[in-house]
């Protein structure tokens, strides 16, 4: 169960900012979706060890070589904010008074 | 020009023996695009001018007497999470509505070399969240078989723009069913290939131990044509194995005898609408009579492969899509607040739609402290325990056969508002995803309402070449 704090607390974690009739709802629906994975509770997984690699690929190492796929301009161009001296400038991290 | 029976072969049989320029047939499949997008919304862009350029290039090159290649000059369309260097590729997300790649995605790439000819970027649900392409920024996709249902989803697009005869072949991706779904819904074929087999470099990444990328075309041979040039190891993407790469298309026409097919009871179980049992079966009983062997097996874990799914899926997708922040790349918020932190957060609560937030948030839940144990690791031995019932099926049979999705195409905004109603549509095409094994989706058939019905032909890792067989047999019978 997820209450609106549950999830304003999240929504925190994640960097989302919510309207408080999106915090509703979707504690409802949260609640809902956590209800049904839950059901993994039934299913005996003692002894198993987790699977994040399906194919059974480890330590994939290459060459310390530089391949460029495109050059610094044309990525600064993807962004809408400002730039200066071929940096994109963002706003200040401290608040100051 | 009739471009309705055109095939990828029929295609370079045509202009090579110039029956029609490269150039005439790019402008029938824009037309037909543009005619087609008003009515069902396949396409987020129509890259007419791209389009056009390369059908010159292509006509140059025959003019030249130079060679050309099977796909030089095959009409296509590329889903829009898929990186297209100088056109916008938007994820269907307002997020990145502005957004144009300066490089092109490894299998777009290829393609290029190939000579394809991109008719244009294909609509989804946004970050391939969803079932139905009705969670796009830019609108929902319709059904071309009846405008009032879905195309499916995530690649809606995709599926719907081979169905509409608007190109020959589509990209789509697959995390939990997003190609074989629309496929199924659409009546087309399409291919979730191997965990691995086809780069994903250049494509926004969900989760990234489920995500693949493959191929939609109108009949198993162009989908092999296809995986020919798109398959195989790629240094931008570590998690494609040095596994060589068959000839798909040299390996078609193979008899089948002896084949043993297994049919996963759970998956032709009473959830089942009874005419998509029905067409499978009919098809099952085809492939017998060309001296394939079947079998009732039992994969008893499948009922909690979507619980498995959206813990592992929203895990990984809250920590890959954490780079959205719309700094380097993504659109500025209207209010872009006082300090760094709330543009942080506007950026994102006003980019990002309801799925996504929704999937971010599971995501961020399950994997907070004191959780992570109780969910994550619980799924991912779930997981293993998915992929030991696969591994013990494929030592009895070569192939699995069941119903690609439990019913037919649903009405748009049936399932809108119930998150949980839309997960449970990809109950029988989350678990290979899960364990990461290859599955091809085949039309078998059509409801008594006009909507197509699919099959899905699963096989273990890296058995492609025999999935595509078995379709290409099956579509000549």
């Amino acid at each position: 169960m997820l209450s609106e704090d549950d999830v304003k607390h999240v929504a925190k974690l994640a960097r989302l900012r919510l309207s408080s009739d999106e915090i509703k709802k979707f504690s409802g629906q949260l609640s809902e979706i956590l209800k049904y994975i839950e059901q993994l509770d039934e299913v005996n997984t003692q002894g198993l060890e987790e699977t994040s690699q399906v194919t059974g690929l480890e330590n994939i190492t290459q060459a310390d070589e530089v391949f460029k796929k495109c050059d610094g301009n044309s990525l600064l161009l993807c962004s809408s904010l400002p730039k200066e001296r071929k940096q994109i400038l963002v706003k200040s991290v401290i608040k100051t008074e | 020009m009739d471009i309705k029976d055109l095939t990828i072969d029929k295609v370079q049989k045509g202009l090579i023996e110039k029956e029609f320029s490269c150039l005439e047939l790019t402008e029938s499949f824009l037309e037909k695009a543009k005619n087609e997008n008003e009515k069902l919304n396949i396409y987020i862009t129509i890259t007419d001018k791209e389009a056009l350029e390369q059908a010159k290039i292509i006509d140059d090159k025959i003019s030249a007497k130079e060679k050309i290649g099977v796909l030089d000059g095959v009409p296509c369309a590329i889903k829009d999470l898929i990186n297209t260097k100088g056109v916008l590729s938007t994820s269907a997300s307002k997020m990145l509505s502005n957004f144009v790649p300066p490089y092109d995605a490894t299998v777009v790439k290829k393609l290029r070399e190939s000579g394809m000819v991109m008719i244009g970027k294909t609509n989804l649900d946004e970050f391939a969240c969803g079932s139905s392409t009705e969670y796009s920024y830019f609108g929902p996709t319709k059904n071309p078989y009846n405008s009032d249902y879905t195309a499916g989803g995530s690649s809606g697009g995709s599926a719907a723009a081979v169905a509409a005869g608007t190109c020959l072949y589509s990209l789509g991706t697959d995390t939990g069913g997003s190609i074989r779904e629309p496929a199924s819904f659409c009546g087309v074929a399409g291919l979730k290939v191997t965990y691995g087999r086809v780069s994903r470099s250049g494509i926004s990444a969900l989760s990234s131990s489920l995500d693949t990328v493959g191929p939609f075309a109108k009949n198993v041979r162009d989908i092999a044509h296809v995986m020919n040039v798109i398959a195989g190891r790629d240094v931008n993407d570590s998690t494609t194995p040095d596994v060589s790469v068959p000839n798909y298309v040299a390996n078609l026409n193979k008899d089948i005898k002896n084949l043993k097919i297994g049919l996963p009871k759970e998956y032709f179980d009473e959830g089942i609408d009874a005419e998509v049992k029905k067409s499978v079966e009919a098809a099952i009983k085809k492939l017998e009579g060309q001296g394939a062997h079947i079998e009732i097996v039992s994969l008893p874990m499948t009922k909690y492969a979507i619980a498995a799914y959206y813990i592992i899926m929203p895990a990984e997708l809250s920590a890959n899509l954490a780079r959205y922040d719309s700094i380097r790349f993504g659109l500025k918020p209207e209010n872009a607040g006082e300090s760094l932190e709330d543009y942080y957060f506007n950026a994102r609560g006003e980019g990002f739609g309801d799925e996504i937030k929704r999937r971010i948030m599971i995501g961020t839940y399950v994997l907070s402290a004191g959780y992570y144990d109780a969910y994550y690791k619980k799924a991912q031995k779930v997981r293993t325990k998915i992929i030991e019932e696969f591994n013990d099926v494929f030592k009895k049979v070569d192939v699995l056969i069941g119903p690609t999705v439990p019913g037919p195409a649903f009405k748009l905004g049936e399932k809108l508002n119930d998150p949980l109603q839309m997960y449970l549509v990809d109950s029988l095409t989350v678990p290979m995803n899960i364990a990461g094994v290859p599955a091809l989706n085949v039309p078998c058939g059509m409801t008594s309402g006009g909507l197509p019905i699919g099959m899905q032909i699963i096989g273990p890792h890296f058995s492609e070449d025999k999935l595509l067989n078995i379709g290409n047999i099956y579509e000549q019978l």
